[in-house]
């Protein structure tokens, strides 16, 4: 026992020899189970003869998309039938997130409202929509427009200009003139403005002390010089409306009930997820952070905006950034009802062109793409609202 | 000397119980209040009433086939729900294309794994082993009553197996903590012997082919049984859950063994579909994520290195689109010779999907276990593999109990998505059904239906994590 210290350490007991023996069978058995699978794809492909290679992407597509925002028909090549597919998935997933979280909001605040009807019933909201399968929820809104709701001829008609019927949503729009480019420019402006204002103000109030309304002077830039432009443009008021013309609408701008049924869908389901997290988020500043914030004389909305709200982000952000990649990743369901998202699209490619690997590859390097670049951006946010401690 | 006199009195205070002062309270205490208030039942009005008026008012219950309804709507001018669709196509919902003779299969199968299950589920009821026996002999009779003797005989095995096996634990303690190496010697010799024992009787009576899953069965028991001290009845009851009940749910339902016909996995369907996808995702998922969880906080920079790039690649991408991977990419992987079938691909999938949100919630757990418990079991001198075992998994598991909850509750919903790869589950039977040209345009009938299955047993879950998170008190918030 004595002399164990000075003994020379047997090799398979040495903890640092073994932990280079493990990795090396990590390595080997990687490389072999790499090799295995190669081997039998390039086997099996030879035998399939399908050559390997990105290639396809500049044949012929040879298949229709039905809705694009580019200019696409099946002569176009894979690549961009692809990327028309891509362009669908962001859209979706962008308004989806949007709404979701206005929505998501909603209920959370709803959830914790003194009124006992309104609290139970983003209660029941919140159970309901959680606890159904997302793809349930999108098979029934799509049989909503293609079974329920009547054909063009006996649309809803909710709103003047708006029609529901089974070939989507038809709303007008107003008639393309030059002043609403104006306007928008304007607006562009007016936000550009805001922020460098506001930031103006912040430092003019940090050095002397002055504070500025910079709230009603940045509300009153952004809704005034747009509608500024638009008046000096001319003031146009031609509407481009639906007009139910034979079996369809003709005019106005149409969303398909495959666009509707998903967004619907994603947004629904990822809301209730949502409400959970904003409940929570508020639940976890203490009640004497409020009540110190008023006691010092603050304004409601100063309450919410400087004592409130930036503790309950903290807690908020992470899982929402979560939420927010399921909203992304569950867009893919886009397949199960025929609306053409990245998935699908690349789904029909895999099918024509046998190009598996290649197709199946693209799906992970755009959806590693969308989490990578959703999850930096979250976690710049993130930073950005962290606690700032001396 | 100044003379006191009582204030009068004031008046008694305002109503604070009752219907009315309850409801000023809470419904109108000021006007926004108010109006969220009328807002709120303006919404449920709109809701309620015409959904009750579908549902039951106007709907069609008996009678077994389309006329029924249409004759009934047409009597009263209204159209309802036809429930006569979910009644005539139950079957088909429940257990898809599966052989009507065949399954009581099914049905022996789902009630052993609830006998296996309730206990282990709800131990705070089943704390005493009396409590246990009189439970499993209720469910023994039961068996007896709806399958036959030979059930019964697999079902007493079954669930009272553990009380031995804790028995025999108890007394083997000695030898299951001893260092000696002829003490190893010995155990490692009988666990081959009885191995292949084991392998050599499955030979013979199931056939070719099937030795190694029952030998790997009875070794994990085997090895449970010598090599760890003092497990309870509880913890004999989880690993027969994942040893023996896979081998017999395997054997039971796909059959051609011990005279049970063959019914090949296109056959199956429905909702019983959903539960093999769920549990066996679940089942093998769990294992792989805390594995893989392991890894990816293991000091050896390879291993984490793959664990972690595993991890991320597979969060990052969506379930769909694994699944297609798993539908077209495997027969590729694999030599022309090696035919894989639809379920069990999708299968393999979704555990390996799911083994890496395992592995995110266990390393949760990992994190959050106290570093003087590592360096306890360190100090002892134990290597690695014994104290994760026997010090911190179990720690970890009893603290991500929740998450792992949540994450099987995903993993249910998910399975529907194996309707897009042509799996017919619960939701792809409805489609299915909705197509019949018999019953055309009762759509809304089929998923409201399959809606309230999934609902149930959602709720159900989240409900029960939600209890044992309170009871456990392993909030990590």
């Amino acid at each position: 026992m004595d002399t164990a210290s000075s003994e020379k350490i047997p090799f398979l007991r040495d903890p640092e020899k073994r932990a280079l023996l493990y990795q090396i069978f990590t390595v080997l058995g990687v490389a072999l189970l790499s090799y295995y699978l190669i081997s039998n794809t390039l086997a099996n492909l030879e035998r399939q003869s399908i050559s390997t290679g990105f290639g396809f992407l500049h044949k012929e597509a040879a298949f229709e998309i039905g809705e694009s925002v580019l200019d696409y028909s099946a002569a176009d090549s894979y690549g961009k039938a692809l990327l028309v597919g891509f362009i669908n998935t962001l859209i979706v997933s962008f308004i989806g997130i949007v709404l979701t979280v206005i929505l998501g909001t909603i209920i959370g605040i709803a959830r914790l409202s003194s009124n006992w009807l309104v609290s139970k019933l983003s209660a029941s909201y919140i159970e309901l929509f959680q606890d159904i399968p997302v793809l349930l929820q999108l098979f029934f809104w799509y049989a909503f427009f293609y079974e329920i709701l009547p054909a063009p001829k006996q649309a809803l008609n909710p709103v003047t200009g708006v029609f529901l019927s089974n070939r989507g949503l038809v709303f007008g729009v107003p008639e393309y003139h030059p002043a609403y480019l104006a306007a928008l420019t304007a607006l562009i402006v007016a936000i550009i403005a805001g922020i460098i204002l506001k930031k103006w103000a912040h430092r003019r109030q940090d050095t002397t002390g002055k504070s500025l309304p910079t709230g009603k002077i940045i509300t009153a830039m952004v809704i005034g010089l747009p509608l500024l432009a638009w008046l000096l443009g001319g003031a146009p008021t031609a509407m481009n409306t639906p007009v139910l013309k034979g079996f369809n609408f003709k005019g106005g701008v149409t969303v398909t009930p495959e666009f509707t049924a998903l967004l619907l869908g994603l947004v629904l389901y990822t809301a209730a997820f949502v409400a959970e997290i904003v409940r929570a988020g508020i639940q976890s500043v203490s009640k004497g952070q409020q009540e110190a914030a008023v006691s010092i004389g603050l304004k409601p909305g100063q309450v919410l905006n400087l004592v409130i709200l930036p503790q309950a982000l903290r807690v908020i952000v992470p899982p929402l950034t979560s939420q927010m990649l399921n909203l992304t990743k569950n867009s893919s369901l886009a397949v199960a009802i025929g609306y053409p998202d990245f998935v699908s699209v690349a789904g029909t490619t895999i099918n024509q062109t046998g190009q598996a690997i290649e197709g199946v590859g693209l799906i992970m390097i755009v959806y590693l793409i969308f989490s990578l670049s959703t999850s930096a951006f979250m976690n710049w946010y993130n930073k950005k609202i962290k606690l700032v401690e001396r | 000397m100044k003379n006191w006199q009582s204030s009068p009195s004031l008046p008694s205070p305002e109503q604070q119980q009752g219907l009315i002062k309850w409801c000023r309270m809470n419904l109108f205490s000021s006007v926004v209040n108010t109006l969220l208030t009328l807002t709120g039942l303006l919404i449920l009005w709109w809701l309620i009433p015409p959904f009750f008026q579908w549902a039951v008012v106007n709907s069609c219950w008996t009678g077994d086939s389309r006329e029924v309804c249409d004759a009934a709507f047409a009597a009263s001018g209204k159209t309802g729900a036809c429930w006569v669709f979910i009644k005539v196509r139950l079957g088909m919902f429940m257990y898809g294309f599966y052989p009507e003779v065949e399954r009581w299969r099914i049905n022996f199968v789902l009630l052993v794994l609830a006998l296996g299950l309730l206990p282990v589920l709800a131990y705070g009821i089943f704390s005493k082993n009396l409590r246990q026996a009189i439970f499993g002999v209720f469910g023994l009779l039961t068996v007896f009553y709806f399958f036959g003797i030979i059930p019964a005989i697999f079902t007493a095995a079954f669930f009272f197996l553990p009380f031995l096996l804790d028995f025999l634990s108890a007394r083997l303690a000695w030898l299951a903590v001893s260092l000696d190496l002829w003490h190893t010697l010995i155990k490692l010799c009988l666990m081959l012997l009885v191995g292949a024992l084991t392998f050599f009787l499955a030979v013979t009576f199931i056939g070719e082919g099937h030795g190694w899953a029952s030998t790997l069965a009875t070794v994990v028991l085997l090895l449970v049984l010598f090599f760890v001290r003092n497990v309870t009845v509880f913890a004999w009851r989880w690993i027969l859950l994942f040893t023996i009940f896979p081998l017999f749910a395997f054997y039971m339902l796909v059959g051609n063994v011990f005279s049970l016909a063959h019914v090949e996995t296109h056959y199956w369907g429905g909702f019983f579909l959903t539960l093999v996808v769920a549990s066996s995702g679940m089942a093998t998922a769990l294992p792989i994520g805390i594995l893989m969880a392991l890894g990816r906080r293991s000091e050896l920079p390879v291993i984490k290195v793959v664990c972690v790039v595993f991890i991320e690649i597979a969060r990052s991408v969506p379930l769909v689109s694994v699944l297609f991977m798993a539908s077209v990419m495997f027969p590729l992987f694999l030599p022309e010779s090696v035919t894989f079938n639809k379920l069990l691909r999708a299968l393999v999938g979704i555990a390996f999907f799911y083994a890496a949100y395992m592995a995110e919630v266990v390393r949760g757990g990992l994190q959050a276990i106290p570093k003087g418990q590592y360096e306890a079991a360190k100090a002892l001198g134990w290597p690695y593999w014994r104290m994760m075992a026997v010090v911190i998994l179990p720690q970890t598991l009893r603290l991500v109990i929740p998450g792992l909850a949540i994450n099987f509750l995903s993993l249910l919903k998910d399975t529907t998505l194996v309707a897009v790869i042509g799996l017919l589950d619960l939701l792809g039977i409805a489609k299915a059904s909705m197509a019949d040209a018999e019953w055309l345009g009762f759509t809304k009938e089929a998923y409201v239906f399959a809606g309230i299955v999934f609902w149930v047993f959602c709720f159900a879950i989240s409900r029960y994590s939600v209890r044992l998170e309170k009871k456990l008190h392993t909030s990590l918030h």
